[in-house]
């Protein structure tokens, strides 16, 4: 990604905006009129997408012994054992999900996190993209952009388990020039 | 008076000119609504008694044509708001989702074919270059391994070549930023098409095709309300959404949010935190259109 642009075609734009006078010669706005914008900006975050049938987890897991021994999963989440790609090498299950309380996320200093906030599990470690999630650059926000707005969880787009955003199948391209009918 | 001076202004345009028969041979067929609003003054310099007239009978018009009730908003710029629109081409996996919400939102037509949103890709070993982008990949799945994407609509500029060109006067930039044509003004001459240096105009050879079940009835009157044959259009960002407060339809969709729109005159915006924070280019500085689109690396 780094590398990527630095081949520009002569024919082209370019503006990389590191210093800031040419940002200001980007920006050109006219800031006598900037609003107040303190009654926007009321967010809400969408719940936890949990499949089907698995939360509580406690639904089972008051009944197991919690077994912090790193093992291959075979009677349950063996998808999940597969699956699971993510800095795995140094980590297992139980560095993210609390053995006590099992309904419950938890950070590197123990403190127990509700599904809700796990943005702030993944903020621990990614905090330049938590940072960036916060003012609405990475990730996404939809709802009124003047006003309520709904962010989606980093595990919306992310698996926890398995986090790099899946491939799509691109929509048809357009139709070739010389195809199109009048 | 200045009103006449303007028909009249349009009529005489339209006699020195015979080379532009093409836009004007659709009058020949005309019934008599439609001359009525071939002569009808153009929008920006109506007052409010005959834009709700016009709207009305647009609004009956195509409730008679498509069996849908039509909202025909002609809601103006809200004081204090200048539109910006960012792009994350760190994140874009060129998907195309965007393409058609952008279809569907704003009524382009199906067959012949409009996309108001171009997606190029290009090599990420070449950067940005156009000459070696192409809009035709199909593969399995995107994005494909030692690619970007680069998606294309109208930029918004603030210095506007399409809109000086235009000899009726039929496309001008509204106080919110946004460069909006009115469908009854433009004769079809396509002048503001070879002005645009993006390729961001798009002009109705045929008459436009949409299916009726697809028809977004929810409209603006100088954005996507259903549009003639031999006319020509491009986005508005969304202008019957956004100035309700909604999101533009391309950014509702896209499913990695590479797309962020905001107020530019907001000091705690989306689109300036960008602007103040993030590697940040426009497409074709040299030409000082200076855009309100701005492509951005999110990283
Ligand atoms: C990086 C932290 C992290 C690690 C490591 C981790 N998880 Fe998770 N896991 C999460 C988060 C966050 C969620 C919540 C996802 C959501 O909100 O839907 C979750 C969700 C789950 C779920 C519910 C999934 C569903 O289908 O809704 C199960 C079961 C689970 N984890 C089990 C495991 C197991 C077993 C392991 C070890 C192999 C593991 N997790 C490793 C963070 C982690
Ligand atoms: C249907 C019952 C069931 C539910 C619901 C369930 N689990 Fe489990 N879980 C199990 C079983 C059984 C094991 C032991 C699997 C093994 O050892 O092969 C297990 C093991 C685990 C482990 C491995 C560590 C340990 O203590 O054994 C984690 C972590 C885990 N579950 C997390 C979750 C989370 C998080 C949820 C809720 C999102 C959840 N589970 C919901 C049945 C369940
Ligand atoms: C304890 C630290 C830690 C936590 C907590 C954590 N991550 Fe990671 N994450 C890593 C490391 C280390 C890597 C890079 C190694 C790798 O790719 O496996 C990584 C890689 C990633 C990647 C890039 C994957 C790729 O292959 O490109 C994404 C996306 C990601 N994490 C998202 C998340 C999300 C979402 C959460 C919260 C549910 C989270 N991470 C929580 C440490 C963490
Ligand atoms: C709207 C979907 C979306 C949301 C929400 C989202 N991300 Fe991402 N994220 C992406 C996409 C798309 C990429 C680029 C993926 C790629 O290149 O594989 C990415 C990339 C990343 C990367 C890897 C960056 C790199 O260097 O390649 C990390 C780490 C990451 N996200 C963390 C997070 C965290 C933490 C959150 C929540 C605070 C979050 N993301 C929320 C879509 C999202």
């Amino acid at each position: 990604m780094k590398l990527l642009f630095l081949s520009f075609s002569l024919s082209l734009i370019i503006f990389i905006g590191c210093e800031s006078n040419s940002k200001e010669k980007l920006l050109k706005i006219d800031l006598i009129t900037q609003i107040d914008s303190s009654s926007k900006n009321e967010m809400a975050i969408t719940p936890p997408p949990f499949s089907d049938g698995i939360f509580p987890c406690s639904e089972c897991h008051k009944d197991l012994k919690p077994n912090s021994t790193r093992r291959k999963l075979v009677d349950m989440h063996d998808d999940i054992d597969a699956m699971f790609n993510h800095d795995s090498e140094n980590r297992w299950c139980l560095d993210c999900h609390d053995t006590q309380y099992r309904d419950s996320l938890h950070l590197a200093s123990g403190k127990r996190l509700d599904f809700k906030e796990s943005y702030k599990l993944c903020g621990q470690c990614h905090g330049d993209k938590y940072r960036d999630w916060k003012v609405g650059v990475h990730g996404k926000r939809t709802g009124e952009w003047n006003g309520k707005k709904l962010y989606l969880l980093c595990v919306n787009c992310h698996n926890p388990h398995s986090p790099r955003f899946k491939p799509l199948k691109p929509l048809p391209p357009p139709v070739r020039e010389e195809d199109i009918k009048f | 008076m200045q009103n006449n001076e303007k028909n009249n202004s349009r009529r005489n345009f339209l006699k020195k000119l015979p080379v532009l028969a093409l836009g004007t041979a659709a009058l020949a067929s005309c019934n008599s609504q439609e001359i009525e609003e071939f002569l009808q003054q153009n929008f920006k310099t109506l007052s409010k008694e005959e834009k709700d007239e016009i709207v009305k009978n647009l609004e009956k018009k195509y409730y008679e044509k498509y069996g849908k009730k039509f909202k025909v908003s002609d809601k103006p710029a809200t004081e204090g708001i200048l539109f910006g629109y960012g792009l994350d081409l760190s994140r874009c996996i060129g998907c195309r989702r965007c393409v058609y919400a952008c279809v569907k939102e704003n009524n382009q037509s199906r067959d012949p074919q409009i996309h108001w949103i171009q997606v190029l890709q290009m090599e990420k070993e070449k950067g940005i270059d156009f000459a070696h982008s192409t809009v035709h990949y199909n593969p399995e799945t995107v994005p494909e391994p030692g690619h970007f994407y680069l998606p294309v609509a109208c930029q918004q500029c603030r210095n506007p070549q399409c809109i000086t060109v235009c000899p009726t006067k039929a496309t001008w930039q509204e106080e919110d930023g946004i460069v909006v044509v009115d469908y009854n003004w433009c004769i079809g001459c396509r002048y503001c098409m070879a002005a645009c240096p993006y390729g961001a105009r798009h002009f109705n050879w045929g008459e436009p095709n949409i299916p009726l079940e697809e028809i977004n009835p929810e409209t603006h009157y100088l954005g996507n309300r259903p549009r003639p044959k031999g006319v020509v259009e491009k986005c508005t960002f969304c202008v019957q959404r956004v100035r309700e407060g909604k999101y533009p339809s391309c950014v509702e969709i896209c499913p990695v949010g590479a797309r962020k729109f905001d107020n530019l005159l907001d000091p705690e915006s989306e689109i300036r935190y960008i602007l103040e924070n993030k590697r940040v280019l426009v497409l074709k500085e040299e030409l000082n259109t200076q855009p309100k689109f701005y492509y951005f690396f999110g990283v």
